[in-house]
């Protein structure tokens, strides 16, 4: 087979097949990361003590252990404690409850992408929050706002729009270790990229159009975002940098 | 209300922090429409009485009564509803950085009160009309000089309908050329019969229009009068003094 048949016919439509489904993996990790890291970093900055001490714990374990030991957790280490629990609890007449500790491929890297996220996603967001002026959310008070109003209307907002750029580095990083799902058998761009390339022992070439998949995905990310970062930009010479 | 119930009523409200006295045993009360005056030195505890007054910060000891309402009786739900009645403005505007003119206003309606966007608005643009700046609806804060953002916070405050406004040195942050336009937004509020009280170094303004100067320092109320009472100085001069500093550097 000539290489561009190669490429034609068994390269590029496995990594495509790859491309769906790191999309599939992408956009729900990053989404829920975001949206998970508000509440996070909302709870840390401005929560009542004892949550600021569990969400901070969370923080510490998923930022303080790599990425692969937890996807294999997920994967490999919760279907033993199913087994412990099912032989405690099923005794009892609980009803399976252990059987969602049993999760799919895809679920145990959603998971897993979506939880270490947003423990990043909330450290750039617990620092826009208490680099905000305390006079807005005061004033908000003033007129009668209770204080988890004035913080989702007039804190958040501003937050979200100092924060972007931290979490759109986050989304970024986020699309280049989704190819760690290889490890619990997802077989995204780089998990179809090495099985052909050990098929055909073609690595060079494998590996690299794998890592011009990832620049095109980075690339349209980075360009999204920066419109994103346009579109919610205030007005103004003195925009939202200033107090 | 009976006619000898004050509009609203401070009661012996003391604030402590840290272990520090800011605030020791301190009334007033306005009746409707009086403009009252609260003046003295730097970390004196006007602030922190203002900010007591409509509990965002709560007085260690002590009460406030709007309508003879009590503020301590109210649960923490109600506490909103009792800010919603008294305006705030502040020193340093505190406007939001996120939003334009109109929305800085019209928000408030909207979370607080409830109201429909198109109704808020509608509100907010009259309001904004008001201390004239309807021609500004679509600017946002850091588009806006000194003065036009503290009388943005003017309709902000009045858009909530409050039945008392207090005034933290609204002019103190705005250039000398700037102070007028808010000065008359304040004379014009008074004039048509709005309550307020109001921390201020503007004693020649205030001398027109208020009842009343209280005198504070240490956090105690030291002196209360009429401005030419006052100034004359009958009650051991000190906020006699004070008056004549002013004056010095404004030159009245």
């Amino acid at each position: 087979m000539d290489t561009w048949e190669f490429y034609r016919h068994i390269l590029i439509p496995a990594v495509n097949k790859g491309l769906i489904i790191s999309i599939q993996l992408i956009l729900p990790s990053a989404a829920l990361g975001v949206i998970l890291g508000l509440l996070v970093g909302a709870g840390r900055a401005v929560g009542p003590g004892w949550l600021a001490k569990i969400l901070n714990a969370y923080v510490s374990v998923f930022r303080g252990t790599p990425l692969v030991v937890q996807l294999v957790m997920w994967f490999y280490g919760l279907p033993g404690l199913a087994l412990k629990l099912e032989a405690v609890l099923k005794p009892c007449g609980f009803p399976p409850v252990w059987e969602w500790l049993l999760l799919s491929p895809y679920a145990a890297a959603v998971l897993g992408f979506t939880l270490c996220s947003a423990a990043y996603q909330s450290e750039y967001i617990r620092g826009a929050v208490l680099s905000i002026k305390k006079g807005q959310f005061l004033a908000a008070r003033s007129l009668g706002f209770s204080n988890s109003q004035a913080f989702w209307a007039i804190t958040a907002p501003v937050a979200v729009r100092r924060a972007l750029p931290g979490c759109g580095n986050e989304i970024i990083y986020l699309i280049k270790y989704s190819s760690l799902a290889l490890v619990v058998t997802v077989s995204e761009i780089t998990g179809q990229a090495r099985n052909v390339a050990s098929l055909y022992f073609r690595h060079l070439e494998c590996y690299l159009l794998a890592a011009l998949y990832y620049l095109a995905m980075v690339t349209v990310a980075t360009l999204i975002l920066h419109w994103l970062e346009k579109k919610l930009a205030v007005p103004g010479p003195e925009g939202l940098n200033r107090d | 209300m009976t006619s000898t119930t004050p509009l609203l009523e401070v009661s012996r409200i003391s604030r402590i922090i840290d272990g520090k006295t800011i605030l020791d045993d301190v009334s007033l009360s306005l009746n409707k429409g009086d403009l009252k005056v609260v003046i003295g030195p730097s970390g004196g505890g006007k602030s922190t009485l203002l900010q007591c007054i409509n509990f965002l910060q709560v007085p260690n000891s002590g009460d406030v009564f709007l309508a003879g309402q009590s503020a301590r009786a109210m649960g923490r739900r109600n506490i909103c509803g009792f800010r919603q009645k008294i305006g705030m403005i502040f020193q340093d505007f505190n406007l939001f950085d996120h939003l334009n003119a109109l929305d800085n206003v019209a928000v408030a309606l909207r979370k607080v009160k409830g109201e429909k966007k198109v109704q808020a608005r509608k509100r907010a643009m009259s309001e904004l009309e008001r201390v004239g700046l309807a021609d500004k609806f679509h600017l946002y804060p850091s588009q806006l000089s000194g003065g036009q953002k503290q009388r943005v916070s003017l309709a902000r405050a009045l858009a909530m309908d409050p039945m008392v406004m207090l005034l933290d040195e609204p002019t103190s942050a705005l250039d000398p050329e700037l102070i007028g336009e808010v000065l008359n937004v304040i004379a014009q509020l008074s004039l048509s019969g709005m309550t307020m009280l109001m921390v201020t170094h503007q004693i020649g303004f205030a001398r027109h229009l208020t009842t009343e100067i209280i005198f504070m320092e240490e956090g105690r109320v030291v002196e209360t009068g009429p401005p030419e009472l006052l100034e004359a100085g009958p009650g051991g001069g000190r906020a006699a003094d004070f008056c004549a500093k002013l004056a010095e550097v404004t030159g009245r």
